[in-house]
């Protein structure tokens, strides 16, 4: 395998950022470099901790996947909510959509001993976060985006005197519905349109397709049921930050 | 000034850091106009009276505080209409409940529009069209405080004499009004009595 020729793949995104002026190139650029980086320490470390076979080793792989989710997921929107906002509404919504689907992975349909074994528990907390992380960031760029948008229509609302979570249902639904297309859009897929990874990854290292699909439905559910955790929690949180005891539209509490 | 127990609306200490302090009270059947510059602070004005802006001080409507009720009950009995009011669904009809509809098609007939505009797609319709169906939709909430910012900006003079008609007879039936307007004139035929609005700061003609 040679990764390093398929990279020019990557570079032909960044160009065609640059020529349609997308504005993109660098984020892309910049992501490249960092997949790689990151692949590579990641190979290393859980080297040693599937060795080592710790509960503390473990939980800190976890926590740092949890905590570098959470900080991707915060700083992915335009809009930023003042006082660091956006990394406590990630932080809370990512651990517990992370913790919460992975450990009823754990103990029930995977149970591995010890329930914490490294070599189940963190891959599954990874792709769990993967899904995590984009449909909460999807859904909070949704809310925080869309109330600068949305700012005259709802305020006319209110001024009429709609509570404000009446005023801002649409808005809710948009970006919670904005939250969970990637993971429907990789349920209807999968199969047909395109292999998934985890079901490709196990294919090629010859397990038995029929056991690979297995482990891949269970996925998906899991991985349906946390965007949907990921997607609400981070909506409501973001639309609760904008608000005020008085009912108010709070734009302010955005950075400019 | 008018004593304390016959203002309907008035404003107690109310200030932002866009301005104030703002003191006056507001009678039943009263209109005021809030005249100034651009960026003066009229529109906040408003909004603070709506409640829509954090602040400082209180507003009370026949002497009670905006901070004893819901901020939705205060709000649907002070209406704030913006300057460019907006629409959140694709025609104005659906802005408006069953209940509301005799006295939408009576309100209409009274600004010279034709009911037809209510099930028109709301982009379709003149920036006068939208405005008077704005007072229209301010009305229907049955408001017994009316904050107009700008409400007959963009009208012909026809329609502003009907727009002040339909106004004169909400505050003959004891609405008060509360309207921000760079026509000297409309202050003039409307209002009993002129704010003037400078850098915060309100001064009473």
């Amino acid at each position: 395998m040679n990764a390093i020729h398929l990279g020019t793949w990557d570079l032909l995104a960044a160009a065609l950022s640059l020529a349609l002026r997308l504005g993109v190139h660098r984020q892309i650029l910049v992501a490249a470099l960092r997949m790689v980086v990151q692949l590579a320490i990641v190979g290393m470390v859980l080297r040693s901790v599937f060795a080592a076979a710790s509960p503390l080793a473990t939980a800190a792989v976890v926590l740092f996947m949890v905590g570098a989710a959470a900080r991707e997921v915060a700083t992915r929107p335009k809009q930023r909510l003042k006082r660091h906002m956006n990394y406590q509404i990630s932080a809370a919504v990512v651990a517990c959509a992370g913790f919460a689907t992975v450990l009823l992975a754990l103990t029930t349909a995977v149970r591995p001993d010890p329930w914490y074994a490294p070599r189940y528990a963190i891959p599954l907390m990874g792709i769990v976060l993967g899904s995590v992380l984009n449909a909460a960031s999807l859904a909070l760029d949704g809310v925080l985006d869309g109330v600068v948008r949305e700012r005259g229509r709802i305020e006319a609302r209110l001024a009429l005197g709609t509570p404000l979570r009446e005023a801002l249902g649409p808005l809710v639904r948009n970006a919670t519905r904005r939250g969970m297309i990637p993971v429907a859009n990789q349920m209807s897929a999968a199969g047909i349109i395109t292999l998934p990874g985890i079901m490709t990854g196990q294919l090629l290292a010859g397990m038995d397709p029929m056991e690979a699909v297995k482990y891949q439905i269970l996925l998906m559910f899991l991985l349906a049921g946390a965007s949907g955790l990921a997607s609400v929690g981070a909506a409501l949180l973001a639309v609760r930050a904008l608000g005020d005891e008085r009912q108010r539209l709070r734009v302010d509490r955005l950075r400019v | 000034m008018s004593s304390q127990s016959a203002a309907l609306l008035s404003a107690r200490g109310m200030r932002s850091p866009f301005g104030g302090p703002f003191d006056f009270d507001l009678r039943a059947g009263e209109c005021v106009a809030i005249q100034g510059p651009s960026g003066a602070g009229k529109s906040v004005l408003l909004r603070m009276l709506a409640d829509l802006d954090p602040h400082e001080g209180e507003a009370l409507l026949d002497g009670r505080s905006n901070k004893t009720m819901p901020a939705p009950a205060w709000r649907s009995q002070v209406v704030y209409q913006a300057a460019e009011p907006a629409w959140w669904e694709a025609t104005a009809a659906e802005h408006f409940s069953d209940e509301q509809r005799g006295f939408v098609d009576e309100t209409l007939a009274a600004l010279g529009l034709s009911a037809a505009l209510l099930d028109s797609e709301i982009e379709r319709l003149s920036t006068g069209e939208r405005q008077r169906l704005a007072l229209v939709r301010s009305l229907a909430a049955a408001p017994r405080v009316l904050l107009l910012d700008e409400p007959t900006a963009a009208l012909d003079p026809d329609s502003v004499a009907q727009a002040e008609a339909l106004l004169a007879s909400c505050l003959a039936q004891g609405m008060a009004i509360l309207i921000v307007t760079h026509s000297a004139e409309q202050a003039g035929r409307l209002a009993q009595r002129i704010f003037h609005l400078d850098g915060g700061r309100l001064a009473t003609a």
